[in-house]
């Protein structure tokens, strides 16, 4: 079932250096990326979603930085020297990719040549609100067949040609009169399209998408998730969808990482995590949210007492202790529980499993 | 329940002394809202957005009224008349005095509206813009009883640690401002100014939509606690459904500045008579992964009709997966489908329409 490894985050620390204090926004995080599959990252606001995205493709606002760890991106071999596929859309063979070079991104320089290759041609990235990626002075058209020379040698025409493509593969329709709009004169759907498009013009191995739908409404996310969902399976990249919607995430994803806080709570396939979720994080998250057709005939939902503590302010031991209903006193508040590995990918940061 | 479509009488006085009229805090009849648009050195105006465009229903005594819809169909700007925050272009927001007569808010001046901002109040979308940075919680939680006199001194300061303490604040934070507190938390201080002044009706626009879901939850449920110790009516205004359902009587579903359905919640979604209805419901993700197989999500064609411009007919009709001719050519009434539902769509007796059933599939 598993394809090959695509991205190994391993104890990931990326930390901000601020006048009050230091905000360990992402403190100590695992997690895989597998080829071709989609990995959804779910969490509250400011547990650290975005900036582990952020952290993989080196662009982390100052005055933060990568302090720990390593990013190993094992690069399919299709990538491994230039020269992009013209086709489109070019599926990259199921499997058929032996992985050969490993580069660890953490350790590349955030301005340096190599990153900034693999920005876009092997990894891109699509943002909640279209308009922070899109320039409102230049046409639709200009930024993509932009995007396509950046990294190919494609000349103007093909370029033109390979946009139009994109455009209509994304949905969006009467593509080539679309190529001379500027981004304001579309709709919120219709820019996150277009954003798609660029991002996937050099037909990417990974897609990042942070918070892709959060801003739309549910028909137009229905859209989106589908054509995410169908460029999946032309394109057959990996997604990385950052999201705070459950709903998303169970319809999406093939593995999910529930964070916390800056840590990982605990990851594993989609099926484990909401059918038998072992985090007491998880497990109260998925009680408290309303359910299309069960919330009806709830007196009360269940909450999650108290709230995500302050970045200042963080919980000795759990992070997750203070409002943890299974919160073990002399335990819970003095160890940062560990990663403990429960069998076929699952992983959990809890102390009730120490023993198991 | 009723929801609309009355007798039609136009009198800003309920005569009609019915048992269901007593029972009717708020009637809403065919407001109209709409913005003109402007060019030129004269601002002439060149064309209106239809924001909200000839809508009817009522809110009964102590009922959580839902608004859903997509954004920009019109539900912000409807609550903002009723609330008087808007001159009205057309229709008659009916408001229950008191001594149960029934006042036409639209015509009011600002001095007439006086005493109905203490009834209506308003819970707002953005925990972080709603509050005065520059107050301290005791102010801003304080201010609409001292501006109309209802307490001072030292019964301020307790009535505003009741309310406080009642919304799940610590009193003694009062002194602090708003800035020291987390999004739930000013969401709380949010609703402890709402209800300051004893409101009966609350107008909340999206008061949970900002809110982490862990802390969304809580402020669910308060506000379900809330109107049962304070006999409160709500009309609850969000495009979440799964909260509307949770929260929600009846619901109201608005497309492009018109009402397309009306219902209570649970035969709305059990059993939706419109087909915009319906695609909505089946957009909603499902939060779990083994109903992905099972679902059949209707993925709507293009976006949501501009309400400056809006299509022929059946507004709904360039996205509708049952459109026919006549869809195009006549404009669909609201019209009453079973008792208590009603839907505005040509078809609305034939179709068999997908809702989501009590177990969370759709079927
Ligand atoms: N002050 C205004 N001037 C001009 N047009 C307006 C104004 N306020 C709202 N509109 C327009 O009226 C329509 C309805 O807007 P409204 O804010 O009521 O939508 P909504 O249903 O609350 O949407 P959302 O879910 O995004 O909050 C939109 O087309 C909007 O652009
Ligand atoms: N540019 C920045 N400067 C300072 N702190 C930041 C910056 N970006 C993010 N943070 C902090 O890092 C933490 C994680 O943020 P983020 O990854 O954006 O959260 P989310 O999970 O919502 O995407 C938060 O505490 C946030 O305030
Ligand atoms: S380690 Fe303790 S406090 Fe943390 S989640 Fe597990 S039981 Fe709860
Ligand atoms: S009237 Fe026609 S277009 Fe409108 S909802 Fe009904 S079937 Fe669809
Ligand atoms: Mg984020
Ligand atoms: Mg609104």
């Amino acid at each position: 079932m598993d394809t090959p490894v695509l991205i190994e985050i391993k104890n990931l620390k990326t930390h901000f250096f601020l006048d009050e204090g230091t905000v360990q926004a992402v403190n100590g995080v695992d997690f895989t990326i597998h080829q071709h599959k989609t990995l959804c990252v779910v969490g509250e606001s400011g547990c650290g979603k975005s900036v582990t995205a952020r952290s993989i493709l080196q662009i982390v606002d100052q005055p933060g930085r990568i302090v720990e760890g390593e990013i190993l991106y094992h690069r399919p071999d299709r990538l491994s020297g230039v020269g992009l596929s013209e086709d489109l859309p070019s599926p990259n063979g199921a499997g058929g990719s032996s992985s050969t070079e490993i580069i660890d991104l953490a350790a590349l320089d955030p301005r340096g040549r190599e990153i900034r290759e693999i920005r876009g041609q092997d990894i891109s990235m699509i943002f909640q609100e279209p308009m922070t990626s899109l320039s409102p002075i230049h046409t639709v058209g200009n930024q993509i067949t932009e995007a396509i020379k950046l990294h190919t040698d494609m000349l103007d025409d093909e370029a033109d040609e390979h946009a139009i493509e994109l455009l209509r593969r994304v949905g969006i329709p009467r593509p080539a009169e679309r190529l001379e709009t500027y981004p304001f004169e579309l709709s919120g759907g219709m820019r996150q399209r277009v954003m798609i498009a660029m991002a996937l013009s050099c037909n990417p191995a990974l897609l990042i998408a942070d918070e892709p739908t959060t801003a739309v409404d549910v028909t137009t996310q229905a859209q989106i998730l589908e054509l995410l969902e169908e460029l999946q399976d032309d394109f057959g990249m990996a997604i990385m969808l950052i999201t705070h919607d459950l709903g998303v995430v169970a319809e999406m994803a093939d593995d999910v990482v529930v964070m916390y806080l800056g840590q990982v709570a605990e990851r594993g396939d989609v099926e484990s995590i909401f059918h038998d979720p072992k985090h007491p994080y998880t497990q109260a998250l998925l009680k408290s949210i309303p359910r299309l057709g069960v919330s009806r005939t709830m007196q009360r939902l269940d909450s999650i007492r108290g709230m995500v503590p302050d970045p200042y302010n963080r919980p000795t031991g759990c992070m997750f202790g203070p409002r943890c209903d299974h919160f073990m006193p002399g335990r819970c508040d003095a160890i940062n529980p560990p990663a403990i590995q429960l069998g076929d990918g699952r992983e959990v940061h809890c102390l009730l499993y120490e023993d198991e | 329940m009723s929801a609309q479509q009355t007798n039609g009488s136009q009198h800003s006085t309920s005569a009609n002394g019915s048992a269901a009229a007593d029972n009717v805090l708020l009637d809403v009849k065919n407001l109209q809202k709409w913005f003109p648009i402007t060019a030129g050195f004269f601002r002439r105006t060149i064309g209106h957005v239809k924001a909200v465009d000839d809508i009817s229903f009522q809110v009964l005594q102590g009922e959580t009224v839902g608004l859903v819809g997509e954004s920009g169909c019109g539900k912000t700007t409807a609550g903002r008349c009723i609330l008087r925050a808007y001159d009205l272009t057309g229709g008659q927001v009916l408001f229950q005095d008191h001594d149960g007569k029934m006042v036409d808010l639209g015509p009011l001046n600002n001095n007439e509206m006086k005493p109905y901002r203490q009834q209506v109040r308003m819970i707002f979308q953005d925990p972080f813009n709603s509050l005065n940075p520059r107050m301290p919680v005791s102010d801003i939680v304080g201010d609409p009883l001292k501006i109309n006199k209802v307490a001072a001194g030292k019964e301020l300061e307790d009535r505003v640690a009741a309310l406080l303490a009642r919304v799940g604040l610590r009193p003694e934070y009062m002194r602090r401002y708003p800035h020291a507190f987390s999004g739930g938390e000013r969401q709380r201080i949010g609703i402890a100014r709402a209800l300051a002044l004893d409101p009966r009706l609350v107008v909340a626009d999206e008061a949970v939509s900002a809110l982490d879901v862990s802390v969304r939850a809580q402020i669910l449920n308060l506000i379900k606690d809330l109107q049962e110790e304070f006999n409160l009516t709500y009309l609850f205004v969000s495009h979440d459904l799964s909260v509307i359902e949770y929260i929600c009587d009846r619901v109201v579903v608005m497309y492009v500045g018109k009402i397309v359905e009306v219902a209570e919640t649970e035969e709305l979604f059990a059993q939706p008579f419109h087909p915009y209805t319906e695609a909505l419901l089946s957009a909603v993700p499902n939060p779990d992964p083994r109903m992905r197989q099972q679902k059949s999500r209707i993925v709507l064609e293009g976006d949501v009709a501009d309400p400056a411009n809006p299509p022929s007919g059946c507004y709904f009709h360039p996205r509708c997966r049952y459109v026919q001719d006549q869809c195009s050519l006549e404009t669909p009434e609201l019209r009453e489908i079973a008792p208590g539902h009603y839907a505005a769509c040509h078809f609305a007796e034939e179709l068999t329409l997908t809702g989501v059933t009590a177990s969370g599939e759709l079927g």
